[in-house]
């Protein structure tokens, strides 16, 4: 279970999160959903150390994850699978030596390394990419090898940072059914950080809404959906509107 | 200053502690050594030829007969194996190496790779800033050494070909105020150089932020950074070890 308590995150005079609370249960796949500039990348890079609030804590299955040193950070990190905005993959080296990486460091032999790396490109539906370099690969593919380096670590979560971002609608929707794979074929736990709604009903078990530094509103499908907040309402419908005057009730003033 | 000083001793303490992380660098250091070093040998081969020619041209100029001739062979060694092999090699190994460091590592910044590393559980100054500071280290040295030698020897053919001396009068003066000292004070020099120079690529690309507006300041940075580094640390050495 990952734990957001009471977080605070600020950047100059810029104030990110704050007081983010959140809990994300195991074995399903909570979406944070949230206006650009919010703070959901920035919350999902508090879950693995590569920032630390400043305020607040943040614990993966019970550890307080800014008390944890180098050699703590490498035992979560590998347990969680991190699938970058734009796939972050290491431009100098093939799609295999890109899942390679992670692999080699938790000690496989090359066996088994190879058999992984063929499953997790089957699994992403890119058979036979190995040798291919990333600048080869189109916006989509660079996504789907991402998610296939994260899954070939078999890790308990993997957080997903705008997955469809910038992909036209059948690739998003392709990311989408990957993203719901993983979690059946191999049972991770995900999270999602998306302003993507469609993507958010398709793989999500829970969304939580970021606003204004803190969680406005968490719930199933369902209750986002029929949500009375305004706030929420006015985002998932795509609807332009002034927060400035909404009152806190969240009627428009 | 006294923040980058701070920031530049932390890196270097960080670099010392990914030093035993041997199983994550060593596999790169072959190949760094072989971009910074073997890669760059060109240009400090280019620099030194014409830099022995000029200094050979340069003492005639200013000896005009009131000092004996093959005190050419003495200035030209002296200064090429002390002062401009190691120098003018670092500053120009600072262009090219220290400039390929900060944007290699500013681009994998701002694209998020470095990040990846660490998520994929690689500390990143065991993956990057180790085995590009060891490489040059060991390299920078290897690369003044060959500079040296070829700006000795552009000195001599310049020297017999347009100054009217002969090889046995070079050769008396490269051998007059020799100590093996020259040598190693030159060497210990620019390993110190490519500690500097890496160093600061490293710091400035992991620094980076901003896209690629944030990578080409960086990397400007990085390549000031390293040539101030050079002729502070060149005054340093001459301070302690002369």
């Amino acid at each position: 279970m990952i734990r957001f308590t009471d977080v605070y995150k600020s950047f100059g005079p810029k104030t990110v999160l704050a007081g983010f609370t959140l809990d994300i249960p195991d074995n399903e796949t909570t979406v944070i959903i949230g206006f650009s500039g919010s703070g959901k990348s920035v919350a999902l890079k508090h879950i693995v150390g590569l920032m630390q609030p400043d305020a607040g804590t943040v614990e993966v299955d019970g550890e307080l994850v800014a008390d944890l040193d180098r050699d703590g950070l490498d035992r979560l990190r590998g347990n969680v699978g991190y699938v970058f905005q734009f796939a972050a993959l290491f431009d100098s080296m093939t799609v295999a030596e890109n899942i390679r990486l992670g692999l080699r460091r938790r000690g496989l032999d090359e066996e088994t390394i190879q058999t992984r790396i063929r499953e997790s490109l089957a699994l992403v539906d890119l058979p036979g990419a190995e040798d291919r370099m990333p600048a080869e690969l189109s916006g989509g593919m660079r996504k789907r090898v991402g998610i296939a380096r994260a899954i070939a670590l078999r890790p308990h979560y993997i957080l997903y940072d705008e997955p469809t971002t910038g992909l036209d609608p059948v690739t998003s929707a392709v990311i989408d059914e990957l993203m719901v794979r993983a979690r059946q074929e191999l049972g991770v736990t995900g999270v999602v950080v998306t302003h993507d709604m469609r993507s958010a009903y398709t793989v999500g078990d829970r969304i939580a809404m970021l606003y204004q530094g803190r969680i406005r509103q968490v719930g199933t499908i369902d209750e986002i959906r029929h949500t009375d907040d305004p706030v929420v309402r006015n985002f998932i419908e795509g609807r332009p509107f002034d927060p400035e005057r909404l009152t806190t009730t969240g009627a428009t003033a | 200053m006294p923040g980058l000083v701070t920031r530049v001793g932390r890196w270097g303490l960080e670099t010392g502690r990914a030093l035993s992380d041997v199983r994550t660098w060593a596999p790169h250091l072959i190949p760094q050594m072989r971009r910074l070093g073997v890669d760059s040998i060109p240009i400090a081969l280019f620099i030194a030829t014409f830099t022995g020619i000029v200094l050979s041209l340069l003492s005639k100029y200013i000896f005009t007969g009131a000092v004996p001739l093959y005190f050419v062979g003495a200035l030209v060694g002296k200064t090429i194996m002390m002062e401009l092999g190691p120098v003018l090699t670092g500053l120009a190994l600072a262009g090219r190496v220290g400039a390929n460091i900060a944007a290699e590592i500013g681009t994998m910044r701002v694209t998020e790779q470095v990040d990846a590393l660490e998520t994929l559980a690689y500390n990143p100054h065991s993956y990057l800033v180790t085995p590009r500071v060891l490489a040059a280290i060991l390299m920078f040295p290897v690369v003044t050494a060959l500079a040296v030698a070829l700006g000795v020897l552009a000195g001599w053919i310049t020297s017999i070909n347009l100054l009217d001396l002969s090889t046995l009068e070079f050769v008396k003066g490269l051998r007059l105020f020799y100590r093996f000292k020259d040598i190693w004070f030159g060497l210990v020099k620019s390993a110190s150089f490519g500690a500097a120079v890496a160093l600061a690529g490293c710091l400035m690309g992991l620094a980076t932020r901003g896209g690629a507006e944030g990578v080409g300041r960086n990397t400007t940075r990085a390549v000031v950074l390293g040539c101030e580094a050079i002729l502070v640390l060149d005054a340093f050495w001459a301070l302690v070890l002369l």
